[in-house]
């Protein structure tokens, strides 16, 4: 596989358009320290949901995550509940921060776990299956807080991962680089990686070749559901108090950056490096509207043309064009499944 | 279902056992081939169950209330129904409505303000098929997954609705469209005095499910969509024409999408673009829970009726056996999984073998 692929070269290309294009507009205003620093402070909690549509993606089996966006509010309540009954915030700031961040991730792991478990041995659909779980985790999230916001405060350690800078980068924003390179590297170097992305693109020959598939399964949507309520921590840390319908267009957003990235929807491929690069994309895109004035339904709107139109461009391989050569190296490697 | 009783002659002691055996066959057989029986039993155990936690619940007005509710969710559910049937999914039929409702309702007030009703349904049915022939061309142009090209263009209508037509509530609503809601079909008084009345657009969901049945038992068309739906490589070379039935499908999924919206502006007596979306996955639910599959090929109206009354009835009946309406949505999330799960496994234990 070439390192600069058609959609990475498009969206580098998006992002410096973007960034000419954004500094004209505000007179230099885009381009500042601090607009840049809170652009990348908001990437964190989108880019990991997103990683997570990235993981079902290329498992395959209809693979799709919707509960992701649920199970980070989930995840931030459950947490915030029990953190708050049993600690102050503003007395041991360090032992609130820690049981809070190990309270969230045990909640997206069991969550990540159920889905993994329902998808894998009870052979439920994972768009019905995510659906259900969808619905299950906002119910649990407005029973256990009652419908109310609930607040987390400022305690030292979880606020600096919210809003702390390090080396003028925003901490939240190196922890999404580092996970980000964390799975990239399982997905690329590891046998898991090898087993997940050959188990979405042909299933039946992954079957007879002896993978583990269940366990592939179970522990894609587990980590799927990991990354979810690191996003839960994100969201909680950056904005005080956590609400169990934070965020309801994530659940679009996530998955327009897994498509914008060139993730295959049938499974198979997919590359971290261009899910990142495409949340930083939407970002700037969505920061440029604000900079424009626009109200919040022209965004949606446009999020949506955006996905039908980068589906035409993966469709019609309009990338290709970019790069001709590719086309003889992907013509052996792409799978009969994946060619029609 | 016999072999497994005459293929091995059973010993006496073992006569219990096989007996068993063939009844579990038995109960397997009717599930895997009318899984709306299953549906039906868990509607008659839920409203048995609940009639006998709280007797309130078998009042007439109960039962009217509950087919107010079903109108929309019904409408919705047949059209989810039939893409389901063909092996698609769609989230964008909320976002149809409302659109199609709002600009109606704005035309309607701006320019003809004594439209009569029927011109009124006209429009919204016109609208919602141009609006799912969209989707139906984009489904099948972009050859991707129809969950992600449907959320794609539930955000296009719905950010485009609010962005650009409106986001204010119409609390006048104009000429025809606002007295339809009140006529009734029947009346009565409850107990306590208070009229009860099954209003006229009631009669709209039968109507519905029964030109969806012709469609789907009678005609090539829903030949077409099953066969889609079982196999789109199958059908290619059978020599229907897949682009017609997508068309077809998304088509008739949004005309049943715009009746609906309209209806339930003509109910609520108010349009509020901000309604409707948000209720796709109940809708869906219950199209699943009438035993259609997600994956494709089956299902049945009668199936999706039961499902829609057994979600309505759930939403309804939660508050009036004492649960808390905060608890409703982990109620509904799990009755989709353990059901989901339930359907699946049955399906595929009792399969008869290829």
């Amino acid at each position: 596989m070439r390192f600069f692929d058609g959609h990475l070269t498009v969206l580098i290309g998006l992002i410096i358009t973007l960034m000419t294009a954004g500094a004209i507009v505000s007179d230099g205003n885009y381009l500042s320290l601090f607009n840049l620093q809170s652009m990348a402070g908001q990437v964190p909690e989108i880019g990991l949901l997103a990683i997570g549509v990235l993981l079902a993606m290329c498992v395959g089996n209809g693979g799709i995550e919707l509960s992701g966006i649920a199970l980070a509010n989930l995840s931030g309540v459950v947490a915030a509940t029990i953190a708050v009954s049993f600690f102050s915030a503003s007395q041991d700031p360090e032992i609130f921060s820690l049981i809070f961040i190990v309270v969230a991730l045990a909640t997206g792991f069991l969550g990540g776990l159920l889905n993994g478990l329902l998808i894998a041995y009870l052979k439920i659909t994972a768009i019905l299956c995510t659906l259900g779980t969808q619905m299950l985790f906002i119910g649990l999230a407005v029973a256990i807080s009652d419908g109310r916001s609930v607040r987390v405060g400022a305690p030292g350690p979880l606020y600096e991962i919210g809003n702390g800078l390090l080396f003028e980068i925003p901490i939240s924003f190196l922890l999404f680089i580092g996970v980000a390179c964390i799975i990239g590297f399982v997905l690329r170097y590891t046998p898991f990686g090898m087993w997940l992305m050959l188990n979405g693109s042909n299933p039946k020959a992954a079957e007879y070749a002896g993978f583990p598939k269940n366990k592939v399964i179970i522990s894609t949507y587990t980590v799927s559901g990991i990354l979810s309520s690191l996003a839960g921590i994100i969201i909680a840390a950056r904005t005080i108090n956590v609400k169990w319908d934070y965020g309801t267009s994530y659940l679009l957003v996530a998955i327009l950056i897994a498509v914008m990235a060139g993730v295959k929807p049938e499974g198979g491929y997919g590359r971290v490096i261009c899910v990142v690069l495409s949340a930083i994309t939407l970002q700037m895109m969505s920061s440029m509207l604000n900079f424009m004035g626009l109200s919040n339904f022209i965004r949606d709107f446009a999020w949506g043309a955006l996905l039908l139109g980068f589906l035409g461009i993966g469709r019609f391989r309009l990338l290709d064009l970019i790069n001709l050569q590719k086309h003889a190296i992907s013509a052996s490697v792409r799978s009969p499944h994946a060619q029609k | 279902m016999s072999s497994a009783g005459t293929s091995n002659k059973p010993a006496p002691g073992h006569v219990s056992a096989s007996g068993q055996l063939q009844q579990r066959r038995g109960l397997g057989d009717l599930i895997a081939k009318k899984p709306e029986m299953v549906t039906l039993g868990l509607l008659i155990a839920i409203c048995i169950a609940v009639a006998i936690a709280n007797p309130a619940f078998l009042q007439p007005s109960t039962l009217i209330d509950i087919g107010r509710a079903s109108v929309v969710t019904g409408l919705f559910a047949l059209g989810v129904f039939v893409i389901l049937a063909a092996g698609g999914i769609d989230v964008s039929f909320t976002a149809i409505a409302a659109l199609t409702m709002y600009s109606i309702t704005l035309l309607a007030i701006n320019h003809a303000p004594n439209m009569p009703i029927y011109v009124v349904f006209l429009i919204a049915v016109a609208g919602g098929i141009a609006l799912g022939v969209l989707n139906g061309f984009l489904v099948y142009t972009l050859r991707v997954p129809s969950l992600i090209v449907t959320i794609g263009t539930q955000y296009l209508f719905r950010g485009g609705l609010l962005a650009f037509v409106g986001t204010t509530w119409i609390m006048e609503l104009p000429g025809q469209m606002g007295t339809f809601g009140r006529i009734s079909l029947l009346e009565f008084e409850t107990a306590n005095g208070a009229t009860v009345s099954l209003p006229v657009y009631f009669l709209i969901l039968p109507a519905a499910a029964i030109l969806t049945w012709w469609i789907m038992r009678r005609t090539l068309m829903g030949r077409a969509i099953f066969s889609l739906g079982g196999s789109p490589d199958v059908t290619a070379r059978l020599g229907y024409n897949v682009k017609i039935v997508h068309l077809f499908v998304f088509g008739y999924a949004g005309a049943l999408a715009g009746l609906a919206g309209i209806v339930h502006v003509t109910a609520n007596r108010l349009a509020n673009p901000f309604d409707l979306v948000g209720t796709e996955i109940a809708v869906i639910a219950a199209v699943v829970l009438g035993g259609a599959r997600i994956t494709g090929g089956t299902g049945s109206v009668i199936g999706t009726m039961l499902g829609v009354l057994l979600v309505v009835v759930v939403d309804n009946v939660l508050v009036m056996v004492g649960i808390p309406s905060t608890w409703q949505r982990v109620f509904v999330g799990a009755f989709i999984l353990l059901a989901a799960a339930f359907f699946v496994t049955r399906q595929r234990k009792f399969k008869p073998a290829k």
